[in-house]
């Protein structure tokens, strides 16, 4: 398009994941990502891709796994109940090893929760969520821009080491409008590239070939010692992605600063507000931002440690999730404390002064 | 030398793990022979259950997938919207097709999506070892059902051609039997023709297999083959439910 475009988060995502070469979508109706899937419904068809509103989450997750396992660049969407229900088969994603993306667009909880926005999913989808022994790089957006450069970034991450990615929103980001700028849309010959990057292992015609074995799109491994090896093989790509891919954001972070905030998606944003006024009153305050929550900066905060940091603020829209991985970083140099709001209220960036005023 | 007999192209040459006297290597022989004759093996793809076939994925020879318990129909969809250059069917038992996937075989099926359902029921979930299964018939014992399944208390057995024949958009569903050498033939056509309905892209297309669990019935195979005549037919009767092919393809 080539200027910029007013946009909620939910369709802008979409918009990106067609333009990255994304031509098939697969997904369930829940508030509050639902104009991401009304808006493939719209575009998909015009993209000469495929549209299907599955009959469950569940359903839509394992078409996804089929269409990955043709190597084909592929996405689902929901909200938080809807994911718990995608774990199942983002297990099964990690274990065949497709690339796949994954969009959470994350509210309250547990349970059926509410529609507000909320950062509640972070333990489900860092630390596992699906059984076994598998991660999943996850990309936290805190702006609408950033959110449809994810889609992008997710499909590169997800083809570069044959995993499912996930982008961990929330209903904020997804409701809320604001300017975009899209990378163009890939080229037929782009296209063409994409299709046969995976053609070593995925499913795909011509099986004539001399010498070509069928391919298997599989997470089943009978005996323990094959299945050993595949764990391990799986264990050595995760160090690759913890070594190559942490992102992060520094935030007024200077070598004089006396507080340190880390936080991620929404409530980076609202921090950063809390931030600029701060160092305006004379306060020493910056902020690191995990774009990657897995893997996660453990090095970066780790850095920012000065002998003249005094406290770390930890805010999330949770009961306290991030704060262990911060905690972790840290390992008990400085005191860590915490600002959360739960239920699907945003706190406010004077609420992040005060808290800081009181450290 | 003439070539009376010979494996299938689209099997693997592994032995089957199958228990002997069971009817899965019948039905596995019969999809892989149809699709020979057809000369699909070049454009096939299949996706293999959980349940005694969840090796499947060895057995033939082209791209497969294996999925997750009941899901079979779900993966075959994004396969094949994601391939429509070629062809795909699932392979799937009771436990998996009408326990636990039952949302997706029929939405896969109320789709018309362009796929062929192999359905094997044996009334047994027989990998983990002898369960009850939603195909289970009253009365009959099983490791969960072990004074027999009570009606009363849990349901009759689900008639899976029966429940997708009340859709709309199926192009073919037809129930056949495993039991006899005549059963196999009649069995043969109607594996045939799911598949050359498919490579045309008609539509859904769903056939089931009336077949025996010796090892769990405890049974030897031909008791079983006798065991399910009497017993499964009035539940399971082999029948053509629908062809829209006969029909004039409407």
């Amino acid at each position: 398009m080539g200027e910029k475009v007013l946009m909620k988060g939910n369709e802008a995502v979409a918009e990106a994941a067609i333009r990255a070469g994304c031509r098939h979508y697969f997904a369930y109706p829940i508030t509050p990502q639902s104009e991401l899937i009304e808006y493939m419904s719209r575009m998909m068809p015009k993209a000469g891709g495929t549209f299907v509103q599955a009959e469950s989450e569940i359903a839509a997750v394992n078409m996804v796994y089929g269409a990955a396992g043709c190597g084909k660049r592929v996405m689902t969407s929901s909200s938080s109940p809807g994911i718990s229900l995608k774990m199942e088969g983002i297990s099964y994603l990690a274990g065949a090893e497709l690339p796949a993306v994954i969009v959470n667009v994350q509210r309250g909880g547990p349970g059926l929760g509410d529609i507000q926005p909320a950062q509640g999913d972070y333990f489900q989808a860092t630390k596992g969520g699906g059984h076994g022994d598998y991660r999943m790089p996850v990309l936290a957006p805190s702006t609408v821009q950033e959110f449809a450069d994810m889609a992008d970034l997710a499909f590169e991450l997800g083809d570069k080491y044959r995993t499912p990615v996930m982008i961990l929103s929330d209903g904020l980001l997804g409701q809320m409008m604001e300017p975009v700028d899209f990378k163009p849309r890939k080229t037929e010959a782009e296209m063409e590239e994409l299709d046969k990057q995976h053609f070593d292992w995925c499913i795909h015609p011509n099986q004539d070939e001399p010498n070509r074995h069928h391919h298997e799109i599989n997470s089943l491994e009978i005996d323990p010692l094959i299945l050993e090896k595949h764990v391990i093989h799986l264990g050595e790509k995760f160090d690759k992605i913890e070594a190559n891919e942490v992102r992060y954001e520094e935030y007024k972070l200077t070598d004089d600063c006396e507080y340190l905030i880390v936080a991620f998606g929404t409530a980076a944003r609202i921090a950063k507000s809390a931030i600029d006024e701060l160092n305006v009153e004379g306060v020493k305050i910056g902020m690191i931002r995990p774009i990657t929550v897995w893997p996660y900066p453990y090095e970066a905060i780790r850095n920012a440690l000065t002998p003249k940091i005094k406290k770390i603020l930890v805010t999330e829209l949770n009961l306290g999730q991030m704060i262990e991985d911060v905690k972790l970083a840290v390992e008990g140099k400085v005191p860590v404390e915490f600002l959360g709001k739960v239920g699907g209220i945003l706190f406010t960036p004077q609420e992040v002064k005060d808290k800081i005023k009181g450290m | 030398m003439q070539v009376i007999a010979k494996r299938p192209d689209s099997l693997t040459d592994l032995n089957f793990t199958y228990c002997p006297g069971c009817t899965h290597g019948i039905s596995h022989r019969l999809i892989a022979e149809a699709i020979d004759e057809l000369d699909l093996r070049n454009k096939m793809m299949g996706v293999a259950p959980v349940g005694c076939s969840v090796f499947a994925y060895k057995f033939f020879n082209f791209d497969m997938a294996e999925a997750a318990h009941g899901r079979a129909p779900a993966v075959a969809t994004g396969m094949k919207r994601a391939r429509p250059d070629m062809h795909v069917f699932t392979y799937q038992g009771d436990g998996d097709l009408a326990a636990i996937g039952t949302a997706e075989i029929v939405h896969a099926a109320n789709r018309g999506e362009n796929i062929s359902i192999f359905f094997v029921n044996n009334a047994i979930y027989g990998m983990t070892g002898g369960q009850m299964a939603p195909t289970t018939l009253p009365g009959m014992k099983t490791s969960t059902s072990p004074y027999g399944r009570d009606e009363q208390d849990i349901g009759y057995p689900i008639a899976a051609c029966e429940l997708l024949d009340s859709l709309r958009a199926p192009y073919y569903i037809e129930r056949v039997s495993l039991l006899s050498p005549q059963d196999i033939i009649k069995a043969k056509r109607a594996v045939l023709k799911a598949l050359k309905y498919n490579k045309e892209n008609r539509g859904f297309t769903f056939v089931e297999f009336v077949s025996t669990c010796p090892t769990n019935w405890g049974m030897t195979p031909l008791d079983a083959m006798k065991w399910a005549k009497e017993n499964m037919y009035p539940f399971f009767p082999v029948k053509l439910f629908r062809d829209k092919g006969e029909e004039g393809g409407k």
